[in-house]
């Protein structure tokens, strides 16, 4: 509970609580107000994903009160689910199995304890080397070898994108930055903000002056309009929030720039993939929003980068 | 709760876990009437998995064809089978068709709805195998029951046959349009058109 009584944390939720509020307030009077078959569908979507987000933050809020291990088993818990979507839209075969076990059983728990023990050269390596050169090597003993490069390729990837990216937001609190101790918690709800923000911002811009497409064979929903609004805003937010970090106005402004492009990169690449699949979402989980994954394609890319900036500059 | 209950539970539970099964009323709706299930078959989650998709009334009515020589000991094997899932056991080594086919009309009685799986054992789950003869002969005997196309995704991969351990992926169980044997159909056309109607509930 230290975490929370932090005041800079109290200030973040209490912000968070006040955006929550508004956007549930302008959701309700656009629901009174919307006309037409088309206007009402974007806005009970709208609504779907309000509420939605009301689950989300509770949830971040308890496990960010709980501490550090409340966080880890968070972000652990969600890389096993995104990982579940990801293979269940990968066409692996039966000569997987095995390997898909290891990954599910064996790989994600240990990546998630090897940041909860601080153990930061083994949580680095243990995917790109120990489960990537692992895997391939089970699923050959199975003696499959139909499209065994193309199989084995789909694993790591989804391995790396949703759990070993993922692991790198909880893994921001084993930095040892000076004048920083044991605020850690804060440069994660930093990043999960910024990023989430982002998302957010784009969304609202693209739809309410989104004209040029940026991609509309991956994603037609993306726009200049929505990709500059969203982008700027968001790097805004994330420089006024600069007293949250170790950072300076200027170092957050720069932080928040790169996170929030990566972000949207995340977006962009998990699109793609979904599109080739042929699916809209992967998974139901999240009521307007899809899967764990179309929530946290963002956070994948920007965590990892947010990590490894904020450990060469700043411990 | 007696004990039967309470390890049913515990299975229903267990299983949305580890396979995250979405039901789609496709064309159908979940009702209490009798009816015949078919599904097909290719993992040990399938009966359970589809019992817990049905609504609690409607699972309490329904009760899975198992193989006797498989379910029919003792042991936990047998306490499941009989007391959790109430299954017919059928003698699928049976000389007679008939008489498997007069057993579970006779079982069903006026209430209970079942669970069939037509392709008589488990298959790889990359292709459906012909159908045997005994959903043709059970809906003749009893035309009043619907018979219920149930196509059920991705249970194969998450506990293949021959595999002992989980990979707990998210699957689907695709409920389709009744149908029932018309007196003009001859058995193979019946069961093309069953076939036919379990394959049209794939998703691509």
């Amino acid at each position: 509970m230290k975490i929370l009584a932090e005041p800079r944390m109290l200030w973040l939720f209490g912000g968070v609580l006040v955006l929550l509020v508004l956007a549930s307030g302008i959701g309700w009077a656009l629901d009174r107000t919307a006309r037409g078959e088309k206007a009402r569908a974007v806005i009970e979507n709208l609504n779907a994903r309000i509420r939605a987000w009301w689950v989300m933050c509770a949830v971040f809020a308890v496990a960010t009160a709980t501490g550090g291990l409340g966080s880890i088993l968070l972000f652990g818990l969600m890389s096993f689910v995104a990982f579940r979507e990801f293979v269940t839209m990968t066409p692996t075969r039966r000569g997987d199995h095995r390997a898909l076990f290891w990954a599910f059983f064996f790989f994600i728990p240990l990546q998630y304890w090897l940041v909860a023990v601080d153990w930061y050269g083994m949580f680095s390596i243990l995917i790109p080397i120990y489960a990537f050169l692992f895997l391939p090597t089970r699923t050959a003993m199975s003696g499959e070898t139909e499209k065994f490069l193309e199989r084995t390729a789909k694993i790591q990837w989804g391995l790396m994108v949703s759990v070993y990216c993922v692991s790198h937001a909880p893994a921001l609190l084993m930095l040892q930055i000076p004048g920083f101790e044991g605020q850690n918690a804060l440069l994660l709800f930093y990043l999960v903000l910024v990023v989430q923000s982002s998302d957010v911002l784009q969304y609202v811009f693209g739809k309410i002056m989104g004209r040029r497409k940026i991609a509309p064979d991956v994603s037609p929903n993306k726009t200049w309009e929505g990709f500059l609004g969203g982008i700027l805003s968001a790097t805004l937010l994330g420089s006024a929030l600069w007293w949250a970090t170790p950072f300076t106005p200027l170092q957050a402004a720069g932080m928040s720039l790169v996170i929030t492009l990566l972000g949207f990169s995340g977006g962009l690449v998990m699109s793609a993939i979904k599109r080739d699949r042929g699916i809209k979402d992967f998974g139901t989980l999240i009521e307007g929003h899809g899967g764990i994954l179309d929530r946290i394609d963002s956070i994948c890319f920007a965590a990892p980068v947010f990590f490894h900036l904020t450990r060469f500059f700043f411990t | 709760m007696s004990l039967a209950g309470l390890t049913g539970g515990l299975l229903i539970g267990t299983t949305r876990l580890l396979c995250g099964p979405q039901a789609r009323w496709v064309d159908c709706q979940p009702s209490t009437r009798q009816r015949i299930y078919f599904a097909n078959h290719c993992s040990h989650l399938d009966a359970v998995v589809l019992w817990s998709c049905l609504p609690p009334p409607v699972r309490r009515l329904t009760r899975p064809v198992a193989a006797l020589d498989y379910w029919g000991g003792g042991g936990l094997r047998g306490f499941l089978a009989r007391e959790v899932f109430r299954s017919i056991l059928v003698d699928r080594s049976g000389a007679d068709p008939r008489a498997v086919v007069d057993h579970l009309a006779e079982s069903m009685g006026q209430t209970d709805s079942i669970i069939l799986f037509p392709e008589g054992t488990r298959g790889t789950g990359e292709e459906l195998a012909p159908f045997k003869s005994g959903l043709y002969y059970l809906s003749r005997k009893r035309p009043e029951v619907e018979l219920v196309p149930v196509f059920m995704q991705n249970l194969n991969r998450i506990l293949p046959k021959g595999e002992i351990l989980p990979v707990p992926l998210f699957s689907s169980v695709s409920f389709g349009s009744p149908l029932r044997a018309e007196d003009s159909e001859s058995k193979a056309e019946f069961l093309d058109r069953a076939r036919e109607a379990l394959l049209r509930l794939v998703e691509p």
